[in-house]
């Protein structure tokens, strides 16, 4: 018999699409938000930044060095995490914040449950609510040099005015990511062209979120009070770069709109009558626990069976 | 006329211009020829002549085994050496019939059949029963069998696939560019036996130059619509081409003819259209010698039964030693680690790949990207297909679908972690099959 060949199941070829490049992908996309940030708050802002993605990247590694496990920081998820949790975090927070948040949302958010794909909750957004409830009066400081006061939401909670415009360019307080609503649309923009996103969460979030508050909010449909709705809060950033993390959304096309449309009503809900005046983070970490429940009952249905025979199983 | 198409299915890189314009040559084979028994779905043939006996080209040498069977005929003059198992593209093992060739190629006299018209719709298919003509797309069902539904006044589209979506597959293109006239005549035979039935041509609009010339050469037929389906894999397998041309839905515990369809393979057709006008039995058939490892790829008219290693010589051999070797396209086709085997009725291609993307890419963890979900034609979610199979539960597998998995790829194709999804799914569906066919 001759030389034998190499054998495998079909198919033989693969797409170029590889988890890393969609993770470098999402970072690129990130970044004309985060340098906008960096423009808007200064050096600190860089700081944070570069803090928080050593740190995410530097627990992966060190954890799975422990553990004897292999060495996964190649594909990129555990940078995603930390530019993700820096931008979440206000420039005025001390040099420990991101480290600390970027070590909770590696070890505890994603590597104690099995690692990337088996988190069970967006590592970044998980390791800012561990921020957030542990070091509030920290992670509410936004007054920097450039910026007194609070965030847009929270003074136009109080009742104050605020300028749709600014909060559009992003010429506002708050963390370092979620002021410029024109840098991350644009950012979520490379991600659509490219199908590594599409507008069935971010679409169902933004539109059930603006129904929600124009009946409820009390302001009907004034359109300056929902236009700030729309971009202040990091609603632009939890809804384009967060609600659709793929490891904590739904997997269906149909779980994703009953996700969207949840965290819509949530963060209104949370805006409207809760304490704080953004609600974004607490709907997707809630909303990222009801997942597996949202993907149990929207499972598809294959192709050429008809209505009738599920209920008959 | 719109496009037509299905949801899901993936773009993979075509290759087909390696040998698009490459016009079917014909081959002689030279070496001794294997005729394996079960070159179809059904019964194993039963052979007719022992070991010693001389056969002519056209001789019939091994009988239908069953109703779901088809006979088997020697494609060239020669002497019976051996009746012993031997190894198939697939891999698996198949007794089979082997014929010395003497190089006379000294042919049998063909009965030629009564002309078409005249001929009731049971003579036609005993005709093409008789001639051992199978499904040649790859499943290899023997289409005389498809040819007699239950309920023949039933079926009301006869579906000519030409889509040809695998990819570096150029075998149909070749046999619809250069013999249309025999494919329409195959269709022609084919409606006749429906009294209710209309012919569709499909093909993918890829191959602008044959729609455009299957719709001249059809203008004046009020029964044969030309339809240029979207180019997508996998368009050309059956269900998606239903879908695709009649809106229809077939699942996997239907036949075609359920939503009164029946499809056949361009090639199939043809070898319908010689047996029926001039009873010649199916002999040859289009094979595409493909892939970047190959020196001069090229489309051949074989002689069913060619060993494959004539047929890579033929082509110049290997530009350097190719990574992987591929019975049929690089979608659907098994990976060969020998290439003594011999052709058979459904052999399409042989693609030769100096790369092996598969081996290079270790699988890592799923991040529930439904890229998969995506892009299933049968619209299932092969990532819980893929677990499932992983956790050993059988139930969750069944309830979820998993047995109207088509096998055709598209799932891993797409996995950005690189999971071997259609290996896991393909692999249980095999299992629950076989434990079905027990029970």
């Amino acid at each position: 018999m001759s030389e034998m060949m190499k054998v495998s199941s079909n198919p033989h070829v693969r797409s170029k699409v590889t988890t890393s490049n969609v993770m470098i992908w999402v970072v690129i996309s990130l970044l004309p938000a985060a340098g906008f940030g960096i423009y808007n708050f200064g050096i600190d802002a860089l700081i944070i930044l570069a803090l928080s993605v050593l740190s995410t990247v530097l627990s992966e590694f060190i954890y799975e060095k422990l553990m004897h496990k292999k060495i996964t920081i190649g594909d990129f998820s555990a940078v995603v995490t930390g530019l993700l949790l820096g931008m979440n975090l206000p420039s005025t927070v001390p040099w420990w914040i991101p480290i600390l948040g970027g070590m909770f949302a590696i070890i505890v958010v994603k590597m104690l449950f099995g690692g990337l794909g088996q988190n069970f909750m967006n590592p970044a957004l998980g390791g800012r609510c561990f921020l957030v409830i542990s070091f509030p009066a920290i992670m509410t400081n936004f007054v920097t040099d450039t910026f007194t006061g609070a965030t847009p939401l929270t003074a136009l909670k109080n009742g104050q005015e605020v300028v749709v415009m600014d909060m559009i360019i992003g010429r506002t307080g708050g963390t370092i990511g979620e002021t410029s609503m024109i840098a991350l649309v644009f950012g979520a923009c490379i991600l659509i062209m490219l199908g590594i996103i599409d507008l069935r969460i971010p679409g169902s979030y933004i539109v059930s979120l603006l129904i929600f508050t124009a009946i409820f909010g009390g302001h009907g449909l004034n359109g300056a009070y929902l236009s700030a709705q729309l971009a202040g809060g990091g609603l632009m950033l939890g809804a384009f770069f967060m609600a659709t993390d793929y490891v904590t959304s739904p997997i269906t096309n149909a779980g994703k709109y009953v996700y969207g449309i949840f965290l819509g009503v949530l963060t209104a809900i949370l805006r409207i009558y809760g304490g704080s005046a953004e609600g974004v983070s607490f709907a997707i970490v809630i909303g990222n626990l009801l997942v597996p429940l949202i993907e149990r009952f929207t499972q598809p249905r294959a192709f050429g069976i008809p209505k009738t025979r599920r209920e008959a199983k | 006329m719109a496009r037509l198409t299905f949801a899901g299915g993936v773009h993979p890189y075509e290759g087909k211009e390696l040998t698009k314009d490459k016009p079917i040559k014909v081959v002689l084979p030279q070496g001794d020829l294997v005729y394996p028994l079960s070159q179809h779905i059904g019964a194993p043939a039963k052979p007719i002549v022992a070991v010693g006996d001389h056969v002519l080209t056209g001789q019939k040498i091994a009988d239908a085994g069953g109703f779901v069977s088809a006979p088997i005929y020697a494609t060239v003059s020669g002497t019976v050496k051996a009746i012993e198992p031997r190894r198939l593209a697939n891999g698996g093992m198949c007794e089979s019939i082997i014929v010395e060739n003497d190089g006379k190629y000294d042919e049998v006299e063909y009965t030629k059949p009564k002309p078409v018209e005249e001929l009731t719709p049971k003579e036609i298919i005993d005709l093409v029963r008789e001639a051992g003509v199978v499904g040649m797309g790859g499943a290899g069902f023997p289409t005389a069998v498809k040819f007699s539904p239950k309920e023949p006044d039933k079926i009301e589209y006869v579906i000519a696939n030409g889509a040809e979506c695998e990819p570096y597959l150029t075998s149909d293109y070749r046999r619809m560019v250069e013999e249309p006239e025999l494919l329409i005549s195959g269709l022609k035979i084919a409606i006749s036996i429906f009294p209710n039935a209309r012919g569709i041509l499909a093909v993918e609009d890829n191959k602008p130059d044959v729609i455009a010339k299957l719709r001249e050469m059809t203008k004046d037929e009020d029964k044969i619509s030309v339809k240029a389906l979207r180019t997508k894999y996998p368009q050309g397998a059956e269900r998606m081409l239903i879908y695709a041309c009649t809106g229809r839905q077939v699942n996997s515990s239907m036949l075609p003819a359920d939503v009164g369809c029946i499809v056949d393979n361009v090639d199939t057709l043809c070898a319908v259209s010689r047996a029926v006008t001039e009873g010649v039995p199916l002999m040859e058939r289009i094979v595409t010698i493909t892939g970047d490892a190959i020196v001069n790829p090229c489309n051949y008219k074989i002689r069913i039964g060619t060993n494959y290693r004539e047929l890579i010589d033929d082509a110049g051999g290997f530009v350097s030693q190719p990574a992987k070797i591929i019975s049929g396209g690089p979608m659907m086709g098994f990976a060969m680690f020998d290439l003594d085997v011999p052709t058979t009725k459904t052999a399409s291609a042989i693609t030769c790949l100096t790369k092996d993307e598969v081996a290079e890419m270790e699988p890592s963890a799923c991040i529930s990207c439904g890229k998969c979900i995506e892009a299933c034609p049968e619209r299932l979610n092969p990532k819980l297909l893929a677990d499932a199979v992983e956790h050993g539960e059988d139930d969750r597998f069944l309830s979820s679908y998993g047995l109207e998995c088509c096998e055709c790829g598209c799932c891993s194709y797409v996995c950005p972690a690189r999971r071997q999804l259609t290996q896991l799914i393909k692999g249980m569906r095999k299992i629950q099959l076989a434990n079905r066919k027990k029970a």
